[in-house]
C-alpha cells in the first residue's frame, strides 16, 4: 500500500458530523496552500495526543508522531530544539491539552517556543465516552458527573494569555474558512501560537446551534493590544451564555526560546577533547 | 603508608566537599590512588557534613570505617568520629570551636586556631578548610609546593588568600608523619557521574534533558558546563515528564539524548518509557538510586530500583540494563548503553547510585577497550519507506525528519509497518514479536562484551555476587579473604549463559547488596540459580571494607 497524496489509506473512524473534518481539511488545505508558496510537505511534523483528535495524523500523509495523552507539547518542543527549520503542528484535545497537559502548555507559552498548539476543543471526553473535561460548562452532566459538575470551566485563552503565548485564536468547527484564515496565521507565526477550536462532539456534546447563536468574528480588534486581548478574551468565559468572539485575539512579535538557546553546533574532535578535560582532572 | 584514610567533617556550608576534592588531588599528585565518599545531609546549611578521602597504593574502590586522620572544623566531627580512630591515629581540629574528649594517650591530637588565623587574615569563615588543609598536609610532611599547585588549580576565587591562609596553617604545625612519594604516575579523578557523561559523550550524545534530583543532577550540572565546548544542548524542563517526552521528540528527530533523574523522577517518566518501547524510539535514561520508599533519604545511596527499571512501563518490550561498578565501568557501559539503544531502537538504563555518581575514583581511559560511536541502522532510500518494517532481527531501518522522499510516522498506538494505527490481530501479534525479536538479538550481540565479571580467587568455592556499586567493595574483601566475586554489569537482557559459567565452581553464593531484600538474588532466582546468605545493608550508608570483612568473617565462621 502506497501513500498518496495527502490523505492516508486508513479509514475515517470519527462519527459523521464530527467537528473534527473541519479541522481536518483546514489543516490540509493549508498544508496544501503553503506547500505551493515554497514550504516543502518534509519538513512539517505533525504530533498528536491521544482521543479522537489524535486520529488526524493517521488521516495525514506527512511526518507524525502519535503520542500519549496529554504530551503533545512536550513532543513538539523536542523536536523544534532538535531542528528549529521544522515547522511543528500539534493537535490535542481539551482534556489533553488543557487537562491531563496543562503543565506543559504553560511552559511553551512561558518559553515562546515556536510551535503551534491547535486543539480540538470539544468540551467532553469523546473517545472514554463523555465525561466533563476543564472546559465544560458548570452543571456539566458526563457519565462521571451525573448529578453535573460543580466546577467552574477554565479559560484557557486567558490562561495562555497570562502564560506568555504570541499568538491566541479563536475559531469553530462550523466555520473552514475562518479556520484556515487562523490557521495558517498561527503556522507561519514566529513564537507559541494557540488555536482553540470549539470544535462539535455530535455524540457527547453537540453545541452546533449554540455555538451558532453566539459566535461573532471580531473587527476593530487590535490585535498586538494585550489589553484589548484581555478584555476580548475575558467576553466569554466558556461557562456565560454571551456572545463568542473569533478570530485572532492576540499577535506580538517576540524572539522565541530556541533563538536564545545555544544551539551553536560545533565541529569538535569529541576524544581530543575529552582527553584534554581528562588531563586537568 | 601504603594505605590510609582520612576524615574532613564540619557543617554544610563549610566547604566540606570542596576540601575533600582537594586533599584527594594532593594525594593523587603524589602517585596514589584514591577513593573519595562524601555524606551529607539534605540541607543546604548546618547538619553535619564529611567526606572520607581513602589512598592506597593500589587501585580501590570503597572506603574503610577506620581513619588514620581526623580533621575537624567543629565539635560534632570529633564528637561522631571517634570511635572511628586507631591507636596511632591523628586528630587536627580547630582549638577555637571544638574541645577533644579523653582520647587515648596513643592518638596524636594537634589544635590549630583556625578561626584566630582567619580572623587575623581577614578572610572569609569559610576559608578554616584551606587552613586545615595547610595544617593538615604540613603534619603529614607533604610539600608546600604540591598543596600550592593543586590549590592553584582548585580555586579560581581569591586564590592569593587563600593561599597565605594555608600557608598559616602549614607553620602554624610540625611535622609529625610522613606521607612518602608514590613513584607511580597519577591517574585523573572522576565521580562516577562525571564519567557517564564523558562515556555519553564519547559515543555521541548530543542533548541531555534532567530536572534536578540528587545523585543524578551533579550530571546535568557537569554537563551543563561543558554544553558550549561540547556542542550540547542542555535543557531542564518543568517536570520529569516533560523532560523524557522532549526526549523522544529529540529521538524522532534523529538526535542522540540522554535524561537522568533517580527514583522518583524516573516513577514519573514510566508513560514515556513504555511509548518509548511501543514507538521504537531510542532513549537512555540514567537512574542514579537512593533510599526510598517515596523521599526516603535524598542524599544517601541505596540499590533498590532493578526490579522498578526492570519492569517499569505498560507492556512487554526489550529494554537494555547496565550497573557500572566504578568510574571505567561508567564511561564504557554508558557508551555502550547508547550505541545499543540507537541500534537496537529501545530504552537504555544507567543504573547507578549516589556511591557511584558521587563517589570519587581514579580514571585509567588506557584500561579501557575501545568504543567508539556506532550509528543507527538507516534506511537506504530506495524502497517505499516503512517506520517500522518488520526485519529478522526485529529493527527497522530509520529515517530522520526532514526526508524528501520518506514519511515517517510513529505511533503509541500498535500500528502497521507505516506507522499507521491498528488493530488487527494479525499486525499486532507480528508486531509485539519484532519488537521483542530485538531482546534475542541483543543478547547474541553481548555474547562479544564481558556482561558478567569474576574477580578474585577464582577456584574459591565461596562467592560473592554483587552489581553496580559495591564491585569495588567486594573485589577488595575477597582479595583479603581469598574468596571469588561474580559481578553482573548487564542486567537486562540478562546473559544468562555467561552467568551460569561464571558461578561454575560456587558452592555458596552470597550476594552483597545496598537494599532490604535482595533484588539482584532474586532477578537470578528467576533464572533458576539460588543465593546462599544475603549481606544487606539499608541505611543509606554503603558498606565499608572492614565493616563488610567483618560480616563476612562471622559468615565464614558459621559455614566452615
Amino acid at each position: 500500500m502506497e501513500l498518496k497524496g495527502l490523505a492516508t489509506y486508513a479509514k475515517n473512524t470519527w462519527c459523521p458530523g464530527c467537528g473534527n473534518f473541519a479541522i481536518l481539511n483546514a489543516i490540509k488545505a493549508v498544508l496544501s496552500e503553503l506547500n505551493t508558496e515554497g514550504y516543502p510537505l518534509e519538513k512539517f511534523v505533525l504530533v498528536s495526543g491521544i482521543g479522537c483528535h489524535a486520529k488526524i495524523v493517521d488521516y495525514l500523509n506527512l511526518n507524525s508522531f502519535y503520542s500519549i495523552h496529554g504530551r503533545v507539547v512536550p513532543v513538539a518542543e523536542g523536536i523544534k530544539l532538535a531542528d528549529p527549520n521544522l515547522k511543528v503542528i500539534g493537535f490535542a484535545g481539551d482534556g489533553d491539552a488543557y487537562g491531563e497537559g496543562i503543565e506543559h502548555l504553560i511552559f511553551a507559552a512561558k518559553r515562546n517556543i515556536d510551535i503551534t498548539m491547535i486543539i480540538h476543543n470539544n468540551r467532553v471526553y469523546g473517545l472514554t465516552t463523555g465525561q466533563y473535561t476543564p472546559t465544560s460548562p458548570l452543571g456539566f452532566k458526563g457519565r462521571s458527573t451525573p448529578q453535573g459538575t460543580v466546577e467552574l470551566p477554565i479559560n484557557p485563552l486567558e490562561l495562555m494569555l497570562a502564560s506568555g503565548a504570541t499568538f491566541l485564536a479563536r475559531g469553530t468547527s462550523h466555520g473552514i474558512e475562518l479556520l484556515k484564515k487562523i490557521f495558517k496565521q498561527a503556522i507561519l507565526h514566529k513564537g507559541f501560537a494557540l488555536v482553540d477550536v470549539l470544535q462539535v462532539c455530535v455524540t457527547y456534546f453537540n453545541m452546533y446551534e449554540y455555538y451558532d447563536k453566539r459566535v461573532y468574528e471580531l473587527t476593530n480588534h487590535r490585535i498586538s493590544d494585550y489589553q484589548q486581548a484581555l478584555t476580548k478574551i475575558r467576553e466569554w468565559d466558556y461557562n456565560n451564555d454571551l456572545q463568542i468572539g473569533l478570530g485572532v485575539f492576540y499577535k506580538k512579535d517576540s524572539s522565541t526560546f530556541e533563538e536564545n538557546f545555544i544551539t551553536k553546533r560545533v565541529k569538535i574532535d569529541r576524544d581530543l577533547k575529552i582527553r584534554k578535560l581528562l588531563k586537568e582532572a | 603508608m601504603d594505605n590510609f584514610s582520612i576524615l574532613i567533617g564540619g557543617q554544610a556550608g563549610f566547604g566540606i566537599d570542596k576540601a575533600g576534592s582537594i586533599i584527594a588531588s594532593i594525594l593523587n599528585q603524589l602517585g596514589y590512588r584514591l577513593y573519595v565518599y562524601r555524606d551529607y545531609p539534605s540541607i543546604i546549611r548546618g547538619g553535619h557534613t564529611f567526606s572520607i578521602i581513602r589512598a592506597s597504593r593500589k587501585r580501590i574502590a570503597t572506603h574503610q570505617n577506620k581513619i588514620d586522620f581526623l580533621l575537624a572544623l567543629n565539635q560534632d566531627t570529633v564528637s561522631f568520629h571517634r570511635q572511628r580512630l586507631k591507636d596511632n591515629s591523628v586528630i587536627i581540629y580547630d582549638s577555637d570551636v571544638a574541645k577533644l574528649e579523653a582520647e587515648p594517650t596513643t592518638i596524636k591530637a594537634i589544635e590549630v586556631p583556625l578561626t584566630k588565623i582567619i580572623k587575623e587574615e581577614k578572610a572569609a569563615e569559610v576559608m578554616r578548610n584551606t587552613c586545615l588543609i595547610g595544617a593538615f598536609c604540613k603534619i603529614a610532611g607533604i610539600e608546600w609546593n604540591v598543596i600550592e599547585n593543586v590549590l592553584r588549580k582548585n580555586i579560581a576565587k581569591d586564590i592569593d588568600l587563600n593561599l597565605k591562609v594555608a600557608q598559616r596553617g602549614y607553620n602554624e604545625v610540625a611535622e609529625v608523619t610522613k606521607i612518602e612519594r608514590i613513584s607511580q604516575s597519577s591517574l585523573p579523578l572522576l565521580t562516577g557521574n562525571e564519567a557517564i557523561s564523558l562515556g555519553l559523550i564519547k559515543a555521541g550524545l548530543k542533548t541531555y534533558i534532567a530536572y534536578p534530583m540528587t545523585p543524578s543532577s551533579p550530571i546535568l550540572h557537569f554537563l551543563a558546563g561543558l554544553a558550549e565546548d561540547f556542542g550540547l544542548k542542555v535543557i531542564h524542563p518543568e517536570s520529569e515528564i516533560g523532560v523524557v517526552l522532549m526526549a523522544l521528540g529529540f529521538t524522532y528527530a534523529g538526535e542522540k539524548v540522554a535524561v537522568g533523574t533517580s527514583g522518583g523522577g524516573f516513577c514519573l517518566m514510566a508513560e514515556g518509557l513504555s511509548f518509548a518501547g511501543m514507538a521504537e524510539l531510542p532513549l537512555v535514561i540514567i537512574v542514579g538510586q537512593r533510599p526510598g520508599p517515596s523521599t526516603g533519604l535524598p542524599t544517601y545511596s541505596a540499590q533498590t530500583e532493578l526490579h522498578f527499571v526492570q519492569n517499569a512501563g505498560q507492556g512487554e518490550f526489550p529494554r537494555f540494563i547496565v550497573a557500572p561498578g566504578d568510574a571505567e565501568e561508567a564511561y564504557y557501559w554508558s557508551a555502550m548503553a547508547l550505541n545499543i539503544a540507537w541500534k537496537y531502537q529501545i530504552p537504555a538504563f544507567i543504573l547507578s547510585d549516589k556511591n557511584l555518581g558521587e563517589g570519587t575514583f581514579n580514571f585509567d581511559m588506557d584500561a579501557i577497550e575501545g568504543i567508539k560511536e556506532e550509528g543507527a541502522i538507516l534506511w537506504d532510500g530506495k524502497s517505499p519507506y516503512k517506520r517500522y518494517l518488520v526485519t529478522e532481527n526485529g529493527v527497522s531501518p530509520l529515517a530522520f525528519v526532514p526526508e524528501k522522499e520518506a514519511i515517517i510516522k510513529v505511533n503509541s498506538y500498535e500500528h502497521d509497518e507505516f506507522g499507521i494505527t491498528t488493530e488487527d490481530p494479525q499486525i499486532t501479534n507480528m508486531m509485539q514479536e519484532k519488537r521483542l525479536r530485538k531482546g534475542e538479538y541483543i543478547l547474541e550481540e553481548l555474547k562479544e562484551y564481558k556482561t558478567v565479571n569474576i574477580y578474585g580467587n577464582k577456584n574459591s568455592s565461596i562467592a560473592l555476587l554483587c552489581w553496580g556499586s559495591n564491585k569495588g567493595l567486594c573485589v577488595e574483601a575477597a582479595e583479603n579473604l581469598s574468596l571469588k566475586v561474580i559481578q553482573p554489569i548487564v542486567l537486562s537482557p540478562f546473559p544468562n549463559e555467561e552467568f551460569k559459567e561464571a558461578i561454575k565452581g560456587a558452592k555458596k553464593l552470597i550476594c552483597v547488596e545496598n537494599n532490604a531484600t535482595g533484588q539482584l538474588g532474586r532477578l537470578i532466582s528467576s533464572y533458576g540459580f539460588k543465593v546462599d546468605e544475603k549481606i544487606l545493608k539499608y541505611d543509606g550508608r554503603p558498606f565499608a571494607l572492614d565493616e563488610l570483612e567483618d560480616r563476612l568473617n562471622a559468615y565464614l565462621k558459621k559455614v566452615l
